[in-house]
């Protein structure tokens, strides 16, 4: 068993847990609504929220309490908050088991952050191939609103909030917290030059907050214990509370394990993961999802926090976290991720939908060694050309696989083109003809 | 009858939940998905006529999004999962043990029409991985035993018990379907 407390896993981890409502209410469920709407003020909400330290854990980090700030206080039209369950990081699958077993949990935080931004609706951006967590967030929506804790009149305290979901289609860039706005506004998923933020203009043009399905989680928890309890878990002051990794890969247990941050990648993957499916030893991890570049067992010992992981060159992302054994080709598995990029890049900015084309197609050709040494130089101009040169992080993202592999494993790089190089015995001079 | 006369209380329900019409668009586009299994043209251009949009309006956003199929697939949709994280724990092989079963590669139909193949970008289930998706289901930690079954179940019968219910990975301890440790 672990250590440490489980916040948001705790009531799934129950045996016998469904996640129906009774079973909710029976943990605790919903008094934090109860005690907040109508008894706290919002401004108020929004300061504990703040106080606790909680930072987005879709993949930024942004202080969730700062976010709400910005609001503008003066404006009295509608607001929105929309629940970014757009889980599609390849290496994350948290949100996924967050909604699907204790969908009440990321309710009760919708209507809690609804209330703090003085929002009357919100929608659940879901991704769109999870037909059966739709169905289990609906039937969760309807349990609560025949129960009172959603729609008019919550709890007779006056306040309104609806909740409705929304699928998505397929795209991974609607994980953007704009291009989540363009597509829940019908239209093609491309990210929106900022600023203007969506707290200022969002969905529809109007005050919009976006948050990830984990932030929202741990809002129940926050407001009923408060932020000093909050804050004092983890890897204070900057990385505070819980996270659930992801770990996926060549490990012996991979799943989901919530951990206090701060433990170090060692703990994780060999204490709760099991180690390493077989002997072979560890080659190489992605610590946060499949934008951030990939570590070398030497940075086992990394704690689990936004700056930690940071200095180490990488970043904590969504909290997927790969894991490779020995054997594994680093060109190889820099491909298969540039091949995931290539394939989503939405196409509203050149670098992007020019440089992952150019990326996967000399990787390819490294790949089946047919490579050049001047490749390699290639490689390395592209990712610079790409990276923060387009709208959204999406550039960054997708030219860290190859930059992390170049920096440690350039030698797989070389070895490939050596061969090339070596098949290609010798290029036929031009022949004079007189 | 026409789509909008068939689904006409669905649509109004859809059409409730936002206050600009063109946010339905998508839901809709659904809506007629589930009705053919594929988003025809006519019904592409009803939904425009719905929206107050034009047709091209709705063939841009339709053709942004993967998982609009606009022309017919089997009765069987497989998708594969080919992104890293399966990769590394053998989704090629599943791929490749598919393509012998059933005679097809990606972008093929059996000619019964009951199977289609497509490989897909990551689908969020990496810890249970070779997975892949079959109509609207998951089916995850594929062995080719699994494969089997869930093929020989879809069709005799037309759904599988093998199929993922509510997720959580690793289970609680306790529960039979814990991988040892």
């Amino acid at each position: 068993m672990p250590k440490h407390e489980l916040i948001l896993l705790k009531n799934m981890m129950q045996p016998g847990y469904t996640g129906s409502l009774p079973d909710y209410e029976k943990t605790g469920g919903y008094q934090a609504l109860r005690a907040t709407l109508g008894k706290t003020a919002p401004a108020d909400v929004t300061a504990t929220v703040r106080k606790s330290g909680l930072r987005g854990r879709g993949g930024a980090g942004f202080p969730t309490g700062v976010k709400w700030g910005f609001l503008p206080k003066d404006y009295h039209g509608p607001r929105y908050l929309c629940c970014n369950a757009d889980e599609s990081e390849p290496g994350t699958f948290k949100d996924r088991q967050l909604m699907e077993r204790d969908p009440h949990q990321m309710l009760e935080g919708i209507v809690l952050a609804c209330y703090a931004i003085g929002a009357e609706s919100a929608y659940i951006y879901i991704r769109g191939e999870l037909v059966l967590c739709s169905k289990i967030l609906e039937r969760a929506i309807d349990e609560a609103r025949t129960a009172g804790y959603i729609g008019k009149n919550i709890l007779g305290t006056g306040i309104n909030v609806e909740v409705w979901v929304h699928r998505g289609a397929g795209a991974y860039i609607c994980g953007e917290e704009t291009a989540l706005l363009e597509s829940l506004e019908g239209k093609r998923g491309l990210p929106r030059i900022k600023p203007p933020f969506p707290a200022t203009h969002g969905l529809y043009n109007k005050p919009t907050v976006v948050n990830n399905v984990e932030t929202l989680a741990n809002l129940p928890h926050i407001l009923t214990r408060g932020a000093d309890w909050f804050a004092s878990i983890g890897s204070p002051p900057r990385s505070t509370g819980t996270r659930v990794f992801c770990v996926s890969g060549h490990v012996k247990r991979p799943g989901n394990y919530e951990v206090p941050m701060g433990v170090t990648f060692r703990e994780l993957v060999y204490e709760h993961a099991g180690g390493m499916r077989s002997d072979k030893p560890m080659k190489a991890f992605i610590p946060g999802g499949a934008s951030a570049p990939f570590l070398t067992p030497a940075h086992l010992d990394v704690k689990l926090d936004f700056e930690s992981v940071a200095a180490a060159g990488s970043m904590l992302g969504s909290g997927g976290v790969t894991v490779m054994e020995e054997g594994t080709s680093m060109v190889w598995a820099a491909l298969r991720l540039m091949e995931f990029f290539y394939h989503e890049s939405c196409g509203k900015c050149s670098p992007c939908r020019e440089g992952s084309s150019w990326l996967v197609q000399t990787m390819r050709r490294i790949m089946a060694k047919r490579g050049r040494m001047e490749d390699l130089e290639t490689l390395s101009d592209l990712c610079k050309n790409i990276a923060g040169r387009t709208v959204c992080a999406f550039g960054d993202a997708e030219v860290a696989p190859i930059q992390g592999t170049l920096k440690y494993w350039r030698e797989e790089y070389v070895a490939l083109i050596r061969e090339a190089e070596a098949a290609n015995l010798v290029m036929p001079e031009p022949v004079a003809r007189g | 009858m026409t789509f909008s006369e068939k689904y006409k209380d669905e649509i109004a329900d859809i059409l409730s939940r936002y206050p600009v019409k063109r946010s339905a668009l998508i839901p809709l586009l659904y809506l007629a998905q589930r009705d053919h299994g594929h988003v025809s043209e006519a019904a592409m251009k009803e939904i425009a006529q719905l929206l107050g949009l034009t047709p091209p309006q709705v063939y841009e956003t339709i053709t942004f999004y993967t998982l609009f199929n606009l022309k017919p697939v089997g009765t069987f949709h497989i998708q594969v999962c080919r992104s890293l994280m399966c990769a590394l724990v053998g989704s090629d092989t599943v791929l490749e043990w598919i393509k012998v079963k059933l005679g097809i590669g990606p972008g093929e139909s059996t000619a019964d029409g009951l199977f289609s193949l497509c490989l897909v970008e990551c689908l969020a289930a990496c810890g249970t991985g070779p997975m892949m998706q079959i109509n609207d289901d998951y089916y995850e930690r594929l062995t080719e035993e699994k494969l089997d079954r869930i093929l020989y179940d879809l069709r005799s019968t037309g759904t599988s018990a093998l199929k993922s219910g509510p997720f959580m990975w690793p289970e609680p301890v306790g529960s039979a379907d814990r991988p040892s440790s």
